[in-house]
């Protein structure tokens, strides 16, 4: 009995070791397809940014965390610091805007990452951490938020914010309802049901969704703008945006939403909106740089909280974008890390740090914005 | 007589505890057991006092509300979905995994040949060895699709049933996929148990039958499957403990919705586990009470279970190996 007992134990290792093994490679194999883009990235410009990233007394070691969706270009950022600066460990986790903030108002985190603006009450509670001062936002990186779709036989598929609304409302239920033949003239739509996926997780992506279609079609998205779960009933969700993307690759007659980054790396169709400027607008970095443009600063001093024009019409701008800022206190950081922290945001910011973000499918801030950005970022103490 | 031997047992007793290894021991096994109880309620009390904050600000009813936005205003959440999916998938999972671990048990026990029972109960014991986000990862990659055809199947012949009514299109990331999962994961833990105790009746009483001129199956249905009833009642809570609480794998397999159906074969529904797991990284400290509050039905719903199972064993004392 005991033999036995031993044997099965042993065998067991060996099995649990196989297989996990296993994982571990195809781990591997699978987080190249994301990356890649990130990679190719990283390679081009870090001999090119190297050169001009000031390091300024920056060293030790900087603990971040916070938004998942500027992962991919803290990454980058994080790689062509380190490698200019020697001495210096940026540790950056992305366990979610939410989880971000909380870690920076218990002081844990030099900065956080965040999708969305610190709420009155965040603002409130940072100054404890903070001393002199409170918490700020400083906008970094911009983002489309695609819509991909998976449907046979149609490459350019146009929708506006009110069809988008109704299809994750499930209003429309068919690939040729009048209202999306009625925006692609010529397209062969076929006769069958739509299979709208969401997120399952709580995400500023969700959130960002939310407020386009109840600023854009404002009729037809009656549910709270502001939740990061999904408000709608009935649909289908999968877990974080890679979820949804790999959801929508495999399912004939799928549409989702994600960041742009990820319907590049799994050669994603994604739709153009119908904004009601003279043509329909891509997602694409470029087109959401322009929206970002629109943007109105809603914060007051050092913090650049943006208001997002949803509803914009100009030509070429993307309307569905995400803006992620990085969060930091404006007086009162902790001696220790201030050097770093100033330098790293000092370079995020700067035309080489936004001039990556395009090859890592982010959007560059806008000429104004940036400028503003990075008059503040010296001046945090 | 009487009166001797009391004193007896007592002298026994003083003995036995004068030694000092008995007397460690006692105390740790004493130890142990009022450890395992403060941890008990210090569990209880946390989530009951966190549940507590969460949900006096809950602008709705906990129990029958279908929404979960604990960041909205007001806030708004319940758990009505997620103890149906959670019970549901549950059940599904049981009612497979049950019978096919008596199954494979006996076999490997009475019916293999002994070359072939050891590397099969090996390999049992190796399910239970996967760490559960491979099965989810398994799950979601071979399985939902290759499920299609018999969803089709039972939507097409058993489809009046209701349950079996697959009314919306789609990938089958439903809670019967998660239950099927879900019983392959919880199959080893009760494979293994029962195993034990069907090795475990007395070889006498299946000499016995045999010499009475029963064929295998009549020993087994006479003698092996009633002495081993609550081991397999016992074995089969365990794989219930491990069901309602599997967070992962259903995460990555479920499409969830806060929306109660009974077609299973439909995607939708949610788990408190993979519900949990879902919103945590997200969820600011009042969500997160509400998360907590969900956990607490979690844990109630596994005490009663448990419970439900010690009385059922208790009942069938005359089963039990101490009668034997």
């Amino acid at each position: 009995m005991k033999l036995s007992r031993k044997n099965g134990l042993r065998a067991s290792a060996i099995g649990a070791l196989v297989v996990s093994g296993a994982l571990v490679l195809s781990a591997c194999g699978s987080d190249n397809n994301t990356e890649t883009p990130a990679k190719e990235g990283g390679k081009a410009t870090t001999s090119a940014a190297a050169s001009n990233i000031a390091c300024e007394g920056a060293k030790g070691q900087l603990l971040a965390a916070g938004s998942s969706a500027q992962k991919n270009a803290m990454d980058l950022w994080v790689k062509n610091f380190q490698a200019a600066c020697s001495g210096v460990e940026i540790n950056y986790q992305s366990i979610g805007s939410g989880g971000g903030i909380t870690k920076f108002n218990q002081g844990q985190v030099a900065f956080a990452g965040s999708d969305s603006a610190l709420k009155d009450e965040e603002v409130a509670e940072s100054q404890k951490i903070c001393k002199t001062g409170k918490g700020v936002n400083l906008p970094m990186v911009g983002g489309p938020i695609a819509i991909g779709y998976k449907l046979d036989g149609v490459d350019n598929l146009v929708l506006d914010a009110s069809t988008i609304a109704k299809i994750f409302d499930n209003k429309i239920t068919k690939w040729n309802d009048p209202a999306i033949a009625k925006l692609n003239p010529g397209a062969k739509l076929p006769d069958s049901t739509i299979q709208a996926f969401h997120r399952s997780d709580e995400s500023g992506t969700t959130q960002n969704l939310g407020k386009y279609l109840s600023t854009a079609a404002a009729a037809d998205w009656k549910h709270d703008p502001k939740s990061k779960s999904w408000p709608a009933q009935g649909g289908q969700a999968a877990n974080g945006s890679s979820g949804v993307a790999t959801a929508v690759k495999d399912s004939e007659g799928s549409i989702g939403y994600f960041e742009l980054s990820y319907a590049t790396a799994n050669k994603i169709s994604t739709v153009s909106i119908a904004t009601g400027a003279a043509a329909p607008v891509a997602a694409t970095t470029d087109n959401a740089s322009k929206a970002i443009a629109a943007a109105k600063i809603k914060g007051t001093g050092n913090d650049m909280a943006l208001s997002l024009d949803y509803a914009t019409k100009a030509e070429g701008a993307y309307p569905i974008v995400l803006v992620t800022y990085e969060i930091a206190c404006d007086k009162g950081n902790k001696a220790e890390t201030l050097p770093t922290l100033k330098a790293f945001l000092n370079y995020a910011v700067s035309e080489e740090g936004q001039k990556v973000l395009a090859e890592a499918d982010y959007a560059p801030l806008p000429a104004e914005i940036a400028a503003k950005v990075r008059a503040i970022v010296p001046t945090l103490s | 007589m009487a009166t001797t031997t009391p004193d007896i047992q007592r002298n026994r007793r003083a003995k036995s505890a004068s030694r000092p290894g008995d007397r460690i021991f006692s105390g740790l096994s004493r130890g142990s057991g009022i450890t395992l109880l403060v941890i008990m309620a210090a569990i209880a009390g946390f989530l009951t006092y966190r549940a507590v904050l969460a949900i006096s600000k809950d602008s709705t009813s906990f129990f029958t509300t279908f929404e979960w936005n604990p960041a909205g205003d007001p806030p708004v959440f319940g758990i009505a979905v997620l103890a149906f999916g959670t019970v549901v998938s549950s059940i599904i999972a049981m009612a497979i995994a049950v019978p096919v671990a008596i199954g494979i048990a006996l076999f490997i026990s009475h019916y293999a040949p002994r070359k072939l029972a050891k590397p099969l109960a090996y390999v049992v014991d190796l399910l239970a060895a996967v760490p559960s986000i491979i099965y989810g990862l398994w799950g979601a990659i071979f399985l939902v699709p290759y499920l299609d055809g018999l969803n089709l199947w039972l939507d097409e012949y058993l489809g009046w049933t209701y349950i079996f009514d697959k009314a919306n299109e789609g990938p089958a990331r439903s809670l019967f996929t998660v239950g099927i999962l879900l019983a392959i994961m919880i199959l080893p833990i009760i494979t293994n148990v029962t195993r034990e105790v069907f090795l475990q009746v007395p070889k006498m009483h299946e000499e016995a039958a045999l010499a009475l001129g029963a064929t295998r199956w009549e020993v087994i249905r006479m003698s092996v499957l009633p002495f081993g009833r609550s081991g397999i009642i016992s074995a089969s809570m365990l794989g219930l403990g491990r069901a309602l609480g599997e967070t992962m794998a259903v995460a990555v397999v479920l499409s969830p919705s806060f929306l109660l159906s009974g077609h299973l074969l439909d995607p939708g529904g949610g788990t408190f586990a993979q519900n949990i797991a879902a919103k945590f990284n997200e969820a600011n400290e009042y969500g997160r009470d509400a998360l907590i509050a969900s956990g607490l039905v979690l844990f109630v719903i596994t005490l009663l279970v448990n419970g439900a199972a010690r009385w059922i064993i208790g009942r069938r004392k005359e089963y039990s190996g101490a009668a034997a």
